[in-house]
């Protein structure tokens, strides 16, 4: 079985977001990138599956500016085998995405497509379900816990009540949770070896998408200061002010 | 308070900076044999070594200290919980070879970026650092001097870090004085039976690996007395047979342990070789050369060593800073709404911080340059360029180990200052770095033995040629930035300037006294080194700063980070290179009172 593992180049997680001044987004000059950490778990689980011997190729996909390369690199100094990257520098919005991977999947027929819950840069958790849609997949989200055999897969998904176990008939998506593994460190001959895979460059017109953004970003702001709290001189107040200014009680 | 991890972030973009427009990485990578160095390959490395620096050896680092080595009733040392698989973790991604020959194992990769690595693993976490550094130290003297078969059975293994090396080299009665050496080896058939006993050796005894292979100092029947009469073996701790398999336990035994002031993750054993007869052990290259190959080791350990004094000075920088943005003790001077209150913006906290930080930029250029000419003097095709890097190595390596290592403890220290009283508990986590510091500037050669060698083997042997070379060259760099359109490096170029003037006339004392009365320069040395080590800090910044303003007049956009070099160049240059001149003083005039009064006279009325 082949699998189609998709990952993102983001902000990295350490770096404190800061809004630009104009309003139109978030800081991203002299800022550290690395690859989305959920993606990071999805490529590490797609490893873990051809390890076990349930699959046989990981093809790692990134759609992106030519830096999406670097995140590439690191998914194959994982232990994927070849990668691609659709380079294009507009703002990647999860409709066009999981486009692109459609037309990805129809080429590279794979058996298991598996990708982050999320991006931690917009954190919409789309991209999955809406590949799922287009390609009429069965989709297990938020894996916690991934068995493949028989040409099935049984996904354990983190849900609000619990766990819930689903089993999808294969070709499915799968998108990875917190904690479903604890990706690896790369091995530095690994790291080396990177450098050597493929890595091939296509654009979304290759692929006959169009992946203009469908979404407007109207405005950045940080979230709202805390405000200061208020002693409040007796009981009574503090019941008027959550009755009638908080409107909790 | 139990044991806090506190956290460490590798500085990578500091080091990129160095890397890149100090030590030239780029020229580095260029040299036969380092073409895979590129750079996207450096940065894939840096951050996967990065993220075991600060994931998997920093949290350790406290552990370590409190639990610390122990041996168990069976004689075996036991390093701290987690320390095993810390190892494992970097045997199993081959951080071990990456400097060493790729057809024993090795990645091939220039000294230079291994230096980089090493810098995070010994910020994590120091007393851990030093098994891979001696480690490597063991692979290189093997590499460079051992027989074919040596190098067959046992660097494949230690170069992939299944085993560990360690360098056996002091006895209780022969410290600095290796002439002194006691330990015997006799022929027996195809290898020696070596006995005697060694002190302070680190990893000397561990539970991290199957087996040890050490390398150790001892005399020959026949040999000849002094430091001409020593040669080096390999003594494994379990043989080895010929398929490389494990054969039976050789003869050394792990005595003890010490109880140290600071590094208590490091097992430093007392080992006993050849109780019962002799250990089996093999002699690396010819007879009575043992010092000499001992001392590519400790070349080799030496700049390592000088890496500590950055590394720790760096884990105690960034532990100050945060404790200082976050401590609040009253307004600060001059404090505007919207600041912040921290302890950060009072001015002596800020003076401590930035002594901080300039020095640990000026040690990070001078080490990195010192690692990038090791790879030119190895590699470069041509031999004069070969030649004239090795000439730097050799000059900057006791300046480096004595100035680091003496800046990382003072440094460690105001880490602890910059804490006040909590800085004295032990829970705050900023004692361990400067108990941890205290030993870089003892082991590898002391910091007076530094100061010796740059008198008389790096000074005096060439008549001063290579010493006034590198300050004259610094002196031209200090005139051109005089010059400068930019006040911070107007001001660094000339503070530069008059340093090298005060290290130049130092030089020319040591040169001029050194036939009149050798005890002259020797009561010197130190200040010397000391002073030696300023300016080529302040080099090395002004450096940084000269790389800086180009890049900012170029309008690379990375403002922040840019114009703090010149900013960073400017303290160094007027709170540092100062010094200078009383360093010159201390030289020139005040030799001659260090041995003033008599032996009785020292001792007083008492």
């Amino acid at each position: 079985m082949k699998i189609l593992c998709a990952v993102k180049r983001v902000v990295d997680y350490n770096v404190k977001i800061r809004v630009k001044t104009d309003q139109s987004g978030v800081e991203t000059s002299n800022v550290k990138f690395s690859m989305n950490p959920f993606d990071e778990i999805a490529v590490e689980e797609a490893v873990r599956l051809k390890e076990a011997g349930a699959a046989t190729e990981i093809v790692v996909v990134s759609i992106g500016p030519a830096q999406a390369q670097e995140t590439l690199r690191t998914a194959l100094a994982m232990g994927a085998d070849r990668a691609i990257l659709v380079q294009t520098d507009v703002e990647t919005q999860p409709l066009a995405v999981a486009k692109v991977l459609k037309a990805l999947v129809e080429k590279e027929a794979p058996g298991m497509v598996i990708l982050g819950k999320q991006a931690i840069d917009d954190d919409c958790n789309q991209t999955g379900q809406m590949l799922a849609a287009l390609l009429g997949w069965g989709q297990g989200t938020f894996a916690s816990k991934v068995v493949a055999a028989d040409g099935k897969v049984a996904v354990t998904r983190e849900i609000d009540g619990g766990l819930e176990t689903v089993e999808l008939k294969l070709p499915a998506v799968v998108t990875a949770d917190l904690r479903l593994n604890e990706p690896r460190y790369a091995s530095l001959p690994n790291i080396m070896k990177a450098k050597k895979k493929p890595l091939e460059t296509i654009t979304p017109d290759a692929l006959g998408v169009d992946v203009t953004p469908r979404l407007k970003t109207v405005k950045v702001a940080e979230p709202a200061k805390r405000q200061a709290g208020i002693k409040v001189p007796d009981v009574a107040t503090l019941v008027d002010k959550l009755k009638n200014e908080a409107r909790v009680i | 308070m139990t044991a806090a991890a506190i956290p460490y972030t590798p500085p990578l973009k500091e080091i990129r900076f160095v890397l890149d427009h100090l030590a030239g990485m780029a020229d580095v990578a260029a040299l036969p044999g380092f073409e895979d160095a590129s750079p996207d390959m450096v940065d894939s490395i840096l951050g996967e070594a990065a993220k075991i620096a600060e994931n998997i050896l920093a949290p350790l680092n406290r552990i370590g200290d409190v639990q610390g080595a122990r041996l168990d009733a069976d004689g075996i040392a036991r390093t701290a919980e987690g320390w095993g698989a810390a190892w494992q973790a970097l045997v199993e991604g081959g951080w071990n070879g990456l400097p060493f020959d790729p057809a024993r194992g090795g990645m091939g990769l220039p000294n230079l970026l291994n230096t980089a690595v090493q810098e995070m693993w010994h910020s994590a976490n120091m007393a851990f650092a030093l098994c891979p550094m001696l480690t490597q130290g063991a692979v290189n003297a093997v590499q460079l001097y051992g027989s074919d078969a040596l190098k067959d059975l046992y660097l494949p293994k230690m170069i992939s870090g299944e085993w560990t090396g360690t360098m056996n080299i002091t006895e209780p009665q022969a410290g600095s004085d290796l002439a002194a050496t006691r330990s015997r080896a006799v022929p027996n058939g195809d290898h020696y039976l070596v006995s005697g006993q060694k002190i302070f050796i680190t990893y000397g005894d561990h539970d991290l690996t199957e087996n040890i292979i050490h390398l150790v100092l001892a005399r020959l029947p026949d040999a000849p007395p002094g430091v001409k009469g020593i040669s080096l073996f390999v003594v494994p701790k379990v043989l080895v047979n010929a398929d490389g398999s494990l054969g039976a336990r050789n003869q050394v035994k792990c005595v003890s342990l010490e109880h140290k002031l600071g590094i208590h993750g490091s097992p430093t054993a007392v080992l006993s070789f050849g109780d019962e007869g002799g250990a089996t052990g093999f002699l690396v290259g010819e007879p009575n050369r043992g010092l000499e190959y001992m001392f590519t080791m400790m070349n080799h350990a030496r700049l390592n060593v000088a890496m500590q004094g950055l590394s720790i000075a760096e884990r105690a920088y960034q532990q100050a800073l945060a404790y200082a943005r976050d401590r609040v003790q009253g307004k600060p001077l001059g404090w505007s709404e919207g600041q912040s209150k921290g302890i950060v913006n009072h001015p002596d906290v800020r003076r401590l911080l930035m002594g901080m930080k300039a020095r640990i930029e000026a040690m990070r250029g001078i080490l990195y340059t010192a690692a990038a000419a090791v790879d030119v003097a190895h590699h470069h095709a041509d031999e004069a360029a070969r030649g004239r890097a090795a000439l730097l190595v050799d000059l900057l390596t006791p300046i480096a180990k004595g100035w680091c290592t003496e800046t990382g403890q003072q440094l460690a220290s105001d880490g602890v200052q910059v804490h006040g009283g909590m800085g004295f508990i032990e829970e705050t986590g900023a004692a361990q770095h400067l108990r941890d510091a205290r030993i870089t500037t003892i082991y590898e050669g002391t910091t007076a033995i530094q100061a010796n060698d740059l008198i008389n083997r790096k000074i005096l042997r060439d008549g001063g040629a290579t010493a006034n070379g590198l300050l004259d060259e610094i002196a031209a760099l200090g005139g051109e930035l005089s010059g400068h359109a930019d006040e911070a490096l107007r001001v660094t170029g000339a503070e530069l300037v008059a340093a090298v003037h005060e290290a130049k006339q130092a030089v020319a004392w040591v040169l001029a006294t050194a036939k009149q009365d050798p005890r002259l320069p020797a009561a010197a040395s130190v200040t010397l080194l000391e002073l030696m080590g300023v300016v080529a800090g302040g080099w090395q910044l002004a450096r940084a700063a000269k790389v800086a303003a180009e890049r900012l007049a170029e309008g690379d956009a990375d403002t922040a980070f840019l114009s703090a070099k010149p900013l960073t160049a400017r303290f160094y240059a007027t709170h540092v290179l100062p010094k200078t001149a009383a360093m010159r003083a201390t030289v020139v005039n005040g030799s001659a009172s260090v041995m003033a009064l008599s032996e009785e006279q020292l001792f007083g009325a008492a």
